[in-house]
């Protein structure tokens, strides 16, 4: 333990810790900026400075540890001016058009910027504008960037992409696409993870927003059919951006949100997740009947972000990736020929528009060969949760007074297998049961398949279902997906079926979601969505209702030729 | 009023007098890596505050040339731009008056031909080629790669073995590169921005003589390949120690009765003494190396052929040094009482010292190996020691301390005058070294001053010994003739030392490079341990536990650099004793609080800063 003062207040710390975590320990606040724990401990910003007693320079409290005796002042005239000056300086080159920024509200720089009694511009504002293509799902706006190198660390560290880097040299160093290259030039898998990792508005997903509610917008053309679907992980996370309880903020009020903005049916991506277990299973299965000729898994392919990681890192492991359409997709397609069947409409009347925790969604709707229908795209827009919750607020929505409202029929039911989709393990877990309940002729305990769970980066679990010993992967984050796809591929690891979500913790953790400065929301969303599992009467996949309809009416049974065509894809087609 | 003033500064004067010895050392620190057209225009910006003002082209275009690089910039500049940046500075350059104008256009017009590619990437891509990579100087800059900002926290806080244990990571010739390594990491030291560069070399023998003896890491697994290591010298040492650590078999085969190389048959006692040295050599035979002594390559009888090691063992390291005199080609040199450096100092390396009192001895070259067979002669009793150099002092390729040692030990040094012929006697022996005296002349492209003959006479220099050091060739032709490709006796490797179209062969060290120094030896054989393993098929990691302590953020108070102190002259040269003092722990300690820890302060803490593993 070492023992020192901030603020005249001893404390004790374990040795190693540092200035800032002692203060927070004695309940003493600094504000950081480029700060982003364990990942980006720079002290870039010079925000974070404190004064130490017999030290004649500021000291950031970020990166530096305690010592025995020290003695620190947070609140000094040196530190104030230091702190004030450096963040004057920050905004002299950015671009502070605020109240037109995604970010206002939810803004570090902001944040730390209005606590500091900035009356006066005393410095000239220089902010650098450099063009970005703005059709791209992810948009950098070089104005906003204060290059606090977070999303280089994020997507170097987590991600292993090293989308970003330092580019320049002196006074005009900044972030840009590494390597000299465009950003249309990288294998970028649109994750997200540097977007809700970014402290100001330097980074956020292309705004399709408009595609909806302007003038010449889907809601505005009355010939066209509207329908929502809801990814799983939405439900947990979007009342954050209202400060709402998740028991509150739950799928059915937004349900009422969404009804509220005029869309014509709302349902649930949580029926195509079903569908998708239907499909993904039975391929399992069969694959296992068959035998493993190559040792290597049937790897899931749900998320969009780790396909294309898969196609552009490991081309040749692609023909193990399960020819699945992610649920998005699935639902897309189904909505265009068996909803519109249904309702007796044409496809091309229908828009379908999806909410999804996720950037890499809005690019994997674009896929040129992704589509069941012969004209336009199975998904026509892709929100993310942001976007969504921009929506509400653009239309005064009073979310504490929403009422509870259930997804429409008949592509509204969802099971509780089918909500887990959102955490990692989840897409694993569900299979697990329904493949349980086909192998075994009887459903599992509900808590069988519990041990795929947690946010741990790189999990493994064996089961035993009647004669074959079924070994399993699951791993979330791009480096840890290269890790499992190394050990793969030298031998030192082999399964039989591979779940991987691209962002840490699952799509809870998506690039999509609501942003929280220096917070990880992945395990706290996950618990909520285990919740939601929890509480549905309906558990398994192959128990759907709604789902079996479909094969009875439509696709006859799971894997059958119109299943293939409407369902599946070739990832191959690049 | 009086006539005349006596002029005297004024205190603005004095501090800018400062501030030009501030930038001095602040561009001695610049950090490698940095966008030469930024750095053209910052320097174009001095370079205009030095404008007297009187003439046009300096005055106004040097302005000018300012605006148009922010353009560049800035993004807002084009081809055209680049155009008139280049006209204007053929103007300035033709046109002005003084130098001030000339030679600041020059710098603009030199960077237009040397880095036009980065000007037409801002124009084009608005983005700089260049990337700030190297944030840790010293470790940038030392071969090996040593991690030195580490190993000096260490030394601070009084854990030598740690730091031996550190350095091992890297180099497993502590003791030997304490004492006679050439620092280039010193080069461009950050604290040069505050007074001057950080003592590395001295540290670290600080750390050596206070560590006592340090275990080494244990080897890994048997792999159950052998590598077999063509010269025991120090890149050859280097790669056996970790090929060892990683669990190969090593077998040395050394053509002389030591091993060491250069390190022993190159480097006089004095300067590192041969126990020293064998304190490295026996930490690294630890691991289990075989060696065959006094056995060379070779299609000779009692030699082994190349051929047959390559049938024999998984791998090859061929690290055989340059060990082969040169001539210098002037009339005389085969008469009695001609010697050359390289079989003078491998005989002292053998402890047959040769006798040389009384004797007038002159020695012709001007880098380190003149000043060891200099100051050797000196010791060996010569009664007069004459080194004579075609160029300047200030032109000898030797460090400094060695000339000024060599000076202090009684070395006349004769500059400027270019060895004629040797005179012989009756019996063929030397009675006298011819010089032609020349002047310094024009400088060339590489920096250094050519000479011309002058009109004085040629100088008689009577003497009874000439040593010639002239530089060291490779005895490579067994392995030319083995298939092992050869430029101008060089053996030809790869970047990674691989010998082209020759799997599993790996060649590196003063063989490949001509003779250079020790640490790029190491740095030779590091490479070739790694790349050897991964031919290998094997993918060991070389690393330490030894934690580094947190960087302390006291005020780094400017103070002066301890240097290192020698044995009085008198003393000194009546033996082969070592003749650097040691650094007291007092003095480390002092030395080691001045580094500014750029593995943490700086970019290095964000990226580059530390190397875990290789």
């Amino acid at each position: 333990m070492v023992n020192l003062k901030i603020n005249n207040l001893p404390i004790s710390v374990d040795d190693g810790t540092t200035i800032l975590d002692a203060a927070k320990i004695a309940g003493i606040k600094i504000p950081t900026l480029c700060y982003l724990k364990e990942l980006n401990e720079i002290a870039a910003c010079r925000v974070c400075v404190v004064e130490v007693e017999g030290v004649h320079r500021l000291v950031t409290s970020c990166n530096n540890v305690v010592s025995e005796g020290m003695e620190v002042h947070t609140n000094t005239a040196k530190v104030r001016e230091a702190r004030k000056t450096n963040v004057e300086l920050i905004l002299s080159q950015h671009h502070t058009n605020c109240p037109s920024c995604v970010r206002s509200g939810n803004c570090q720089l902001q944040t730390v910027a209005n606590s500091l009694d900035l009356v006066t511009d005393r410095y000239k504002n220089e902010p650098f504008f450099k063009e970005w293509p703005s059709e791209f799902p992810l948009i950098r706006d070089s104005s906003k960037c204060i290059k606090c190198m977070r999303c280089i660390q994020i997507c170097d560290v987590i991600q292993g992409m090293n989308i970003w880097d330092v580019a320049n040299t002196g006074s005009r160093t900044t972030v840009d696409v590494s390597g000299n290259r465009k950003i249309t030039e990288t294998n970028c898998t649109l994750c997200g993870q540097c977007i809700t990792h970014c402290p100001t508005g330097a980074l956020q997903e292309r705004d399709d927003v408009s595609k909806i509610f302007a003038m010449n917008g889907i809601l505005n053309n009355k010939d066209l059919i509207t329908v929502v679907q809801v990814a799983p992980a939405v439900r947990a996370a979007w009342g954050e951006e209202f400060g709402l309880s998740q028991e509150f903020a739950n799928e059915k009020r937004l349900v009422a949100a969404l009804k509220n903005m005029g869309f014509d049916y709302v349902f649930d991506t949580n029926f195509s997740a079903d569908l998708t277990i239907m499909e993904e299973g039975m391929e399992f299965i069969h694959k296992m009947e068959e035998g493993k000729e190559q040792g290597y898994p049937l790897f899931t392919s749900c998320c969009p972000a780790w396909v294309s990681f898969m196609k552009s890192r490991y081309p040749d492991m692609v023909p193990y990736l399960s020819t699945a359409k992610s649920p998005q997709q699935m639902f897309g397609a189904i909505t265009k020929t068996y909803f519109a069947e249904k309702i007796g409409v044409s496809p091309d009347k229908i828009r379908c528009i999806s909410v999804m925790p996720c950037v890499a969604k809005k690019a994997e709707s674009d896929l040129p060969f992704i589509n069941a229908v012969k004209e336009g795209k199975d998904v026509d827009v892709v929100l993310t949760t942001r976007e969504i919750c921009r929506m509400i607020q653009f239309d005064q929505i009073d979310v504490t007074k929403l009422p509870e409202m259930d997804f429409d029929s008949p592509l509204g039911t969802g099971s509780g297998a089918a909500v887990i989709f959102g955490v990692t393990g989840g897409v694993m877990e569900a299979a697990l049961r329904t493949c349980y309940a086909v192998l075994m002729g009887k459903n599992p305990d509900m808590d069988t398949f519990q041990i795929v769970r947690g946010q741990k980066g790189w999990k493994e679990a064996e089961f035993t279902l009647g004669d074959k010993t079924l070994k399993l992967a699951v791993a979330s984050g791009l480096s840890n997906a290269a890790s499992l796809m190394e050990a793969i591929q030298l031998g030192k690891a082999s399964y039989d079926f591979v779940e991987v979500m691209a962002c840490p913790g699952g799509c809870a953790g998506g690039g999509g979601q609501p942003i929280h400065d220096n917070m990880e929301m992945a395990g706290e969303r996950s618990e909520s969505l285990y919740l939601y599992d929890e509480k549905n009467p309906l558990r398994f996949s192959h128990e759907n209702k709604d789902v079996k309809m479909l094969y009875d009416e439509f696709l006859k049974e799971p894997n059958s030729h119109l299943a293939h065509e409407l369902l599946h894809t070739n990832h191959r087609i690049v | 009023m009086s006539r005349l003033t006596v002029v005297s500064a004024s205190k603005a004067q004095n501090v800018v007098e400062g501030l030009y010895k501030d930038l001095e050392r602040r561009i001695i620190a610049s950090p490698p890596g940095l966008c030469p057209v930024d750095l053209t225009a910052a320097f174009l910006k001095m370079c205009h505050a030095q404008t007297c003002g009187k003439c046009v082209p300096c005055r106004i275009g040097l302005k000018q040339l300012g605006n148009l690089l922010d353009d560049i910039l800035d993004n807002r500049g084009t081809l055209e731009t680049l155009e008139l940046i280049e006209s204007t500075a053929r103007v300035v350059y033709n046109s002005s008056d003084c130098a001030i104008g000339y030679e600041a256009a020059k710098l603009v017009l030199k960077g237009l031909e040397g880095f036009r590619e980065d000007y037409i990437s801002h124009v084009e891509n608005h983005r700089c080629t260049y990337n700030l990579t190297q944030p840790v100087p010293c470790v940038a800059l030392c071969p090996a790669g040593v991690d030195i900002p580490g190993y000096i926290a260490l030394i601070k806080d009084g854990r030598y073995k740690d730091a031996i244990r550190l350095i091992r990571k890297d180099n497993p010739f502590p003791v030997a590169c304490a004492l006679i390594c050439e620092h280039p990491c010193e080069a461009r030291c950050r604290r040069n921005m505050i007074d001057d560069a950080i003592n590395i070399r001295g540290m670290k023998r600080a750390a050596v003589d206070n560590a006592g003896e340090v275990e080494i890491p244990s080897c890994g697994k048997d792999t159950g390949k052998h590598v077999a290591i063509i010269g025991g010298g120090p890149s050859g040492l280097t790669a056996a120690y970790y090929l060892r650590l990683m669990g190969h078999q090593v077998t040395i085969y050394e053509k002389r009765k030591e091993l060491g190389g250069m390190l022993r048959y190159g480097i006089p006692n004095y300067r590192l003494p041969r126990e020293r040295l064998q304190q490295d050599i026996d930490a690294i035979l630890k691991t289990g190396v075989k060696v065959y002594r006094n056995i060379s390559i070779g299609s000779r009888e009692g030699q082994i052929p190349l051929e047959e090691i390559r049938n024999t063992f998984d791998s090859v390291y061929i690290s055989i040094g340059a060990h082969v005199d040169k001539k210098v080609g002037i009339d005389g040199e085969d008469a009695a009482g001609v010697i050359s450096a390289v079989e003078m100092l491998r005989n002292i390396g053998n402890y047959d010292m040769p006798d040389f009192t009384g004797k007038r001895v002159c020695v012709i070259g001007g880098g380190n190996v003149a000043m060891d067979v200099s100051r050797s002669a000196i010791r060996l009793g010569a009664s007069k020691v004459t080194v004579v150099y075609r160029r300047r002092i200030a032109d000898m390729t030797a460090l400094e301390g060695e000339i000024h040692g060599a000076v202090a030990e009684g070395v006349d040094v004769l500059e400027l005058h270019a060895p004629d012929y040797i005179e012989k006697d009756a019996a063929n022996r030397v009675s006298a070294l011819w010089a032609t005296p020349n002047i310094i002349s024009f400088i060339d492209k590489s920096g250094r001053p050519k000479t011309a003959e002058s009109e004085k006479e040629k100088l008689r220099i009577p003497c009874d010994i000439v040593i010639i050091a002239i530089g060291q060739g490779i005895d490579s032709k067994h392995f030319a003739e083995s298939g092992i490709p050869t430029n101008k006796g060089s053996i030809l490797a790869q970047e990674w030392a691989e010998v082209e179209n020759i799997p599993g062969v790996f060649a590196g060290g003063d063989c490949v490079t001509g003779p250079a120094t020790v640490i790029k030896a190491i740095a030779a054989g590091k490479v070739v341990a790694a790349n050897i393993d991964q031919y290998l098929g094997f993918e060991h990691i070389i690393t330490s536990d030894v934690s580094i302590p947190a960087p302390d953020f006291s005020d780094r108070l400017p103070c002066g650099r301890v240097n290192m102190s020698e044995r009085d002259p008198i003393d000194r040269v009546k033996d082969f004793d070592l003749v650097e003092c040691e650094m007291s722990i007092q003095e480390a300690n002092q030395e080691a609080k001045r580094c500014l820890r750029c593995d943490h302060y700086g970019y290095g803490i964000f990226k580059g800063g530390r190397v875990n593993q290789w």
